[in-house]
């Protein structure tokens, strides 16, 4: 992980769930904005993958467990590609407030990532 | 003539659905972790963890399909979640070295933001309405949900 990038994930990321919970609860279907937000979140991801595999070769290597920190990591970038699906089959209001979850729940494990890689001891 | 119990997947219950499946992977990536990485250490904790994940897995599917066999799978094992955390929240509070903090029903789901504990109140209240003599009797409830 590199600071500054689980950073910019972690404002995009809750930004992004909470729009989407209000925009579902306010009645709005998936669009653009919507999904287009998720699928910012999971091209984040998709390069926190090839940061956290590099890093360590650069020096950079977590403090707490390698295993643990990919369990989270493979499990958040499952989630948006699901939600984006989801969003495409249930084009219903309930779909962008379930994008909008989807959403805050990677950034919760991205700040799960953020404690094992930089602050835990394994 | 229409499958009215499938009205517990509409609106709401579409969130609720999400929500534990988010649970049900999240659960079953830290128990697939733990039991790879540290199961001597509290294996009795970390088997229930993995029986959870495997409940909340069996619950999200009976959530989804419809019928009246998948509606009691929902009730069972959404029931049966709710008792784990309340016993293992319980357990782990009293007795921290056999449940050791970092399972999904440790602290009544404290390190799951609490839904472990919440979201299966929820789930039978979900249930409950969409109960399949109410759905029978008031079919219009399903278009207000």
């Amino acid at each position: 992980m590199i600071e500054w990038f689980t950073w910019v994930q972690l404002a995009v990321a809750f930004p992004a769930g909470l729009l989407c919970v209000v925009l579902g609860l306010a009645g709005r279907r998936p669009a653009d904005l919507t999904m287009g937000a998720l699928a910012l979140v999971e091209v984040l991801l998709l390069g926190q993958v090839v940061v956290s595999i590099v890093a360590p070769l650069a020096g950079n290597a977590p403090t707490g467990s390698a295993l643990e920190f990919w369990v989270y990591l493979v499990t958040a970038a499952i989630i948006p590609p699901l939600a984006i699906v989801w969003g495409l089959v249930d084009r219903s209001r309930w779909s962008t407030v379930t994008l909008g979850v989807a959403a805050l729940a990677v950034g919760v494990m991205l700040y799960r990532m953020y404690q094992i890689w930089f602050v835990q001891v394994a | 003539m229409t499958t009215t119990t499938s009205t517990r997947s509409t609106g709401l219950g579409r969130v609720l659905i999400a929500v534990y499946g988010l649970l049900a992977l999240a659960a079953t990536g830290r128990s697939v972790f733990q039991l790879l990485d540290d199961f001597e250490k509290a294996p009795v904790a970390y088997s229930l963890s993995a029986l959870a994940a495997v409940v909340y897995i069996l619950a999200t599917i009976a959530l989804i399909a419809p019928g009246s066999r998948w509606y009691r799978i929902a009730v069972l094992t959404i029931g049966f979640e709710f008792v784990g955390v309340i016993v293992v929240g319980l357990l782990s509070i009293y007795d921290p070295v056999l449940f050791p903090a970092k399972t999904v029903w440790s602290g009544f789901g404290k390190g799951y933001g609490y839904v472990p504990l919440v979201l299966p109140v929820l789930g039978m209240i979900w249930l409950y309405l969409h109960r399949p003599s109410a759905a029978k009797a008031a079919p219009t409830t399903s278009a207000a949900a």
